[in-house]
């Protein structure tokens, strides 16, 4: 065990994600009583900055998920006042939180990731989007996920399958960002592949076991559900031919890099069931640490109990 | 972005990956895999915060009631202290019993104090009648759209829910009949029908008598128990009082005898406090005996302080009339006042404000307005749109969690008229942000936010903002809206 630290744990928030988030902290804060830090928890909302000037931590433990904690907010934040913290920085945070950028950038370096475009609600006001929705169809054609480009959890992922649904998915989308992304749908299997930062000062990252998630019940059309908690199982390691799993985190670590990820992030994949191809949907650097998430799952099965997860995230602070 | 693993265990799972995960999946009852948390839930639990108009509650205005008549009969209970503080019997206290005779007598409807159960809230009923009745798969038949706080509880019992679209007079009989056909065909029987007769919540709407009597006359023949939901029937505000259900099957035994397949839920949480956690179940003596043995097993008697303070209560002697009546029928009659007037309030600002791209319900008493709007908008949309103010999203009750969506449950009675007023104003113009984007990018600007741009500009906050349609507020909404995602 490293030394003992002051460590701030921020969790909650003002995101939709606030209440999985508080559940994260709850736990983080535990393990790191185990392992001997002393913990502060701070709900983060207005007093954040004043929190962080008075209890001057050594570290903060971002665990915190949405809007604000996983954007590059808190993390501009806390750079002002001088506090290091865990996970990705502010650019990298903005990098993988916005979907379109993460995708333009993926495509630009070569990483597959299904087809795209991504519509601004202003280019709808004032450019004419309206125009172009013949140009999606073409370009794209159906179905297609239609998702809040910045919003982490299910809530706004809509599902278009033919020109009629689109326009109202849109709108639909919208309420959840000022910037949606239209993708390809892809139909196979949903992967995930969490990538940490290794011990020590080799910074090499590596990528963890995949996890797949398989829908309760095989629904095509019920794009949310898949979403939904309950609705889903998931097997980890993923039972992959072996190129396959290989691949998968490879590309996991690819993406990891080419966005500056720095700590801990959970890149999300789709195999293409007719194809057998793999492709990036999005990243996300602040993965649940709850008893079900998907990150201590795999962390699990890689032999990395959660406490020890929690001191590597945490030695992230130190070494940016 | 949060996702996470199921907490119900899947056959596919092979290999206990995470031995902490496994540790809780082989703990965990296969009946929590329905208990399932939306995102909705999710954000819904975000509205909670003070700086937010909420209309998505279910809440009385308890700011009605008076400290000093509460201290009062606090005071009075505080002078059996030792009998206060102690246990009670299961079935509930004998003082508050006859409490709720009056109370049912209210409603026109006989009791014998022996069919009663005093629970912790009318939720409980809920609970102990899916307790003592449904095994894992047996079906209930539901409204639809329907309570949004039984699908937790239906779903923790495994139930199958059928959920019949109720329309202005409540359920229609014709189409249970032949769900219950369809039932029987495929050997499925439900146990119960779960039905709120009074301003039905969601649905604000009221079944008609000529339906009452034919819904006792098929459970009757089809030997089916009722689960008749009653919070509101005293909160009329208007029309006829209709007889319980209880009351109707009651008849239909003859002999000047109880019910013996409605099971009857009541509570006070309405009529006075639901800070007191106070109901009842009225029914057939058998169902009695499962239901307090149910009790037993979840929370052995229901608090004797707070049914002490409501014998204490229904004792006191009202002020106004000659002779005063008593003080709970008269608070009762202020309530009643007072949400009608909100309702009205609400009715007005939904006129103004949603007029022309939503319907609504208008109750003649309860709680609650069901407002679709027009166009396929998701309510859960709108709800993340919408900043300062707060509603129930439509699919919250349906079981399926996805029919509904492009409806909302509005609360008028528990805030004052001027939140009624600009929270009805907020979504309303939140909707024309959204109808207005929406026909910007199908090329069809709908009718209204075109008129809506040729009136003169009004400033906020001047009287006639709350009158007239206001010009300027896409416009204004679009910004806020922008201002807003940018947070």
């Amino acid at each position: 065990m490293s030394a003992a630290r002051k460590v701030a744990v921020l969790k909650g928030g003002g995101s939709l994600e606030r209440t999985v988030s508080l559940r994260s902290g709850a736990r983080v804060q535990q393990a790191l009583s185990r392992l001997g830090h002393e913990v502060i928890a701070i709900d983060a909302g207005p007093e954040l900055v004043a929190e962080m000037h008075d209890c001057r931590p050594d570290a903060a433990f971002v665990a915190l998920h949405g809007r604000d904690g996983e954007d590059g907010t808190v993390q501009g934040l806390l750079e002002l006042v001088g506090v290091p913290y865990t996970g990705s920085g502010p650019a990298a945070c903005m990098r993988c939180t916005d979907k379109a950028l993460a995708k333009y950038l993926m495509s630009e370096a070569g990483i597959p990731t299904p087809q795209f475009t991504a519509i601004k609600e202003s280019a709808i006001k004032e450019l004419g989007v309206g125009a172009a929705l013949g140009d999606i169809e073409r370009t794209l054609g159906f179905p297609l996920v239609v998702k809040p480009a910045s919003q982490g959890s299910a809530l706004g992922v809509k599902f278009a399958r033919s020109s009629d649904e689109l326009p109202a998915a849109i709108v639909g989308a919208l309420s959840y960002d000022r910037k949606v992304v239209i993708e390809q749908y892809v139909k196979g299997r949903d992967l995930a592949v969490s990538v940490l930062d290794a011990d020590g000062d080799d910074d090499a990252p590596i990528a963890l076991p995949v996890v797949e998630a398989i829908p309760r019940e095989e629904e095509f059309y019920n794009y949310e559900s898949r979403y939904e908690i309950g609705m889903t199982t998931f097997v980890c390691p993923a039972e992959l031919p072996e190129d396959t799993g290989a691949r998968a985190r490879e590309l996991a670590l690819h993406t990891y890099k080419l966005l500056g990820c720095h700590g801990v992030a959970r890149v999300d994949l789709m195999l293409d069931a007719a194809s057998g191809e793999l492709s990036v949907l999005e990243t996300n650097v602040g993965p649940g640490l709850t008893e079900t998430s998907l990150l201590p799952l795999a962390a699990d099965a890689a032999g990395i109990g959660f406490d020890e997860l929690v001191e590597r995230i945490l030695a992230s602070a130190f070494t940016r | 972005m949060e996702r996470s693993t199921s907490a119900g265990g899947g056959g596919r799972r092979t290999r206990p990956a995470a031995h902490e995960l496994a540790r809780y999946e082989g703990l965990f009852a296969a009946r929590t895999q329905g208990m399932k948390s939306s995102a909705m839930r999710e954000m819904m639990a975000l509205t909670e915060r003070p700086d937010v108009i909420s209309l998505a509650g279910g809440l009385p205005d308890t700011s009605t009631f008076a400290p000093e008549l509460y201290a009062k009969l606090m005071a009075q209970v505080a002078g059996e202290t030792a009998r206060a503080l102690q246990y009670g019997p299961t079935e509930g206290m004998a003082a508050t019993v006859g409490c709720i005779v009056e109370v049912m007598a209210r409603e026109g409807t006989r009791v014998d104090p022996a069919d009663v159960v005093v629970t912790t809230g009318g939720q409980q009923v809920i609970d102990l009648a899916c307790k003592t009745l449904i095994d894992p798969g047996d079906v209930i038949v539901a409204e639809a759209p329907t309570y949004p706080g039984a699908i937790p509880t239906f779903s923790a019992y495994q139930a199958e829910v059928e959920q019949i679209e109720i329309d202005a007079d409540g359920m229609p009989i014709d189409a249970l009949e032949s769900t219950l056909d369809r039932l029987q065909a495929d050997g499925r029987r439900p146990k119960f029908i779960y039905t709120i007769p009074n301003f039905q919540n969601p649905g604000g709407v009221t079944m008609s008598l000529a339906r009452r009597r034919r819904l006792i006359e098929v459970a009757r023949e089809r030997e089916l128990l009722v689960l008749e939901d009653n919070p509101y029937g005293l909160l009329r505000y208007e029309g006829e009082p209709l007889p319980t259900l209880y009351s109707l099957d009651a008849e239909a035994v003859g002999r000047g005898g109880a019910s013996d397949l409605v099971i009857y839920l009541g509570t006070f949480s309405k009529i006075l406090s639901p800070g007191l956690r106070l109901g009842w179940a009225v029914a057939p003596r058998p169902v009695v005996e499962k239901l307090n043995l149910g009790k037993q097993g979840a929370d052995l008697c229901s608090s004797p302080v707070t049914q002490m303070f409501v014998a204490a209560y229904f004792a006191e002697p009202g002020i106004e009339g000659h002779p005063p009546g008593p003080a709970w029928i008269e608070y009762v009659e202020r309530l009643k006042q007072l949400y009608r007037r909100r309702r009205d309030v609400m009715l007005e600002a939904l006129e103004e404000h949603f007029g022309g791209r939503a319907s609504w319900t208008r109750p003649q008493g309860g709680l609650f307005i069901w407002a679709t709007l027009d166009g396929g908008v998701d309510t859960t949309d709108l709800l993340a749109r919408a900043e300062g103010v707060a509603f129930v999203p439509g699919r919250a009750a349906y079981m399926d969690g996805r029919r509904g969506s492009s409806s909302m449950r509005l609360n008028f009675a528990g805030v004052p008229d001027e939140d009624i007023r600009e929270g009805i104003r907020r979504i309303g113009r939140i909707m024309s942000g959204d109808t207005g984007l929406l026909g910007t990018l199908t090329g069809s600007p709908p009718e209204r936010s075109g008129a809506t741009e040729q009136q003169l500009p009004v400033e906020d906050g001047t009287p006639l903002a709350d009158v007239v349609a206001l010009p300027r507020r896409d416009a204004e909404s679009s910004r806020s809206a922008r201002r807003r995602r940018d947070r």
